[in-house]
């Protein structure tokens, strides 16, 4: 599992500051694979789509 | 009370004519605890000057990374390592978009695209889009695409996108710090041929991206001359992998006198809280600068970060009796 904001992996390292970032940002990277998702944020939402696990929304 | 603060009550207040810079600089350099009267005399002016209303406006991006561009404070550059992916929104979105934007009560919908200037490919989106938003929503439509030709600001106008946002970002001295791919000079034209248009001109940019007050005052004092119809103050948000990624966040106070400032240096204006209001203000800020000059918002999210839920700007709005500018009143 990765981090979904800076794509390091979620079990090493101290991501409270991408946990507090991500109040105010959508997610950048697949928490699956790491790869870059192809993000579109909208007035009300956003949606994150990984080419390999699929798309996720707010 | 400091004799800058008189000067501008007299100036600005009374007769309507906004400071010049060597006075605004004056502001930006008066200590905290001028601030309250300061920021009530911006306030002063704005209703004096713009009324109560608060114009409210969502915003949405078309086409969002791959920029050729290097703006330093921007994710959406494809020269920098950010990760943002490039990334096409299609009309249906794109309407549901303005649909979302519209139902906050808000009069404005601005459709972005992070590009230099529009290609061929991105004027016939946005001739589709506005055509779809304008059969579909009630609600003005303007649009952000960088640097423009001639013939794409009479295409603009013929699709009946009312207002034109380019940002001038920051004052002419500091703008190589900041851009070195195009001139603040280009941009400086488009907004020439904007207003020549009649489209309305939107105008502002970002504080805190290492300039120093003498050229915040410069910004301000550049953008009055320029005399736009409404100038959007962002706050950097430092964006990872950008040259401006670990840059500090304007103090709150200093945002506080850099709103009142603008407000005096543009009396008539709309001045906009835009992008990172959130995180140099947070929400006893935001109330302040709303009772400091600012008479507009962008609600919900911006391109490619999160704002506050739209339901609580509008909440505190009702909570400071200013009234949601509506769509009639645009007209």
């Amino acid at each position: 599992m990765f981090c979904d904001r800076c794509g390091e992996p979620a079990t090493s390292g101290d991501h409270t500051p991408c946990a507090t970032a991500r109040e105010m940002e959508p997610p950048r990277f697949c928490p699956d694979c790491r790869r870059r998702m192809k993000v579109q944020v909208y007035p009300t939402g956003w949606s994150a789509t990984c080419v390999e696990h699929g798309t996720r929304q707010s | 009370m400091p004799e800058i603060l008189d000067r501008a009550r007299a100036r600005v207040l009374h007769d309507g004519a906004g400071l010049g810079e060597a006075d605004i600089l004056e502001v930006l350099r008066l200590p905290d605890e001028d601030l309250p009267e300061l920021l009530q005399l911006a306030h002063d002016v704005r209703m004096k000057w713009c009324g109560p209303e608060v114009e409210v406006e969502g915003i949405v991006s078309l086409k969002t990374g791959g920029c050729p561009e290097d703006c330093h404070f921007c994710s959406q550059s494809g020269l920098f390592a950010s990760p943002v992916r490039a990334v096409w929104l299609d009309i249906p979105s794109l309407v549901e978009a303005a649909k979302q934007t519209a139902a906050t009560g808000a009069s404005e919908f601005c459709i972005v695209a992070a590009v230099r200037g529009p290609d061929k490919r991105l004027m016939e989106q946005m001739r589709a889009g506005v055509k779809a938003i304008k059969e579909a929503v009630d609600i003005q439509v303007a649009a952000s695409l960088g640097m423009l030709s001639q013939e794409q600001v009479d295409e603009l106008v013929d699709m009946g996108v009312h207002r034109y946002n380019h940002n001038l970002e920051t004052c002419r001295s500091f703008f190589p710090n900041v851009v070195t791919t195009h001139s603040w000079e280009e941009r400086w034209e488009t907004l020439t041929m904007v207003r020549e248009s009649g489209m309305e001109v939107c105008c502002g940019g970002i504080l805190g991206m290492g300039e120093t007050i003498e050229q915040r005052a410069e910004f301000a004092a550049q953008l009055a001359s320029l005399d736009p119809h409404e100038v959007p103050l962002n706050f950097l948000s430092p964006r990872p992998g950008t040259p401006f990624g670990d840059r500090p966040v304007v103090e709150g106070r200093d945002a506080l006198r850099a709103i009142a400032a603008f407000r005096l240096a543009m009396p008539r204006t709309i001045l906009r809280y835009a992008g990172g209001r959130e995180i140099t203000l947070g929400d006893l800020g935001t109330r302040e600068g709303l009772l400091g000059g600012i008479n507009a918002m962008i609600v919900g999210n911006y391109l490619t970060t999160l704002g506050r839920p739209a339901t609580a700007d509008l909440e505190l709005l009702k909570d400071l009796k200013m009234p949601v500018k509506s769509l009639s009143a645009t007209f």
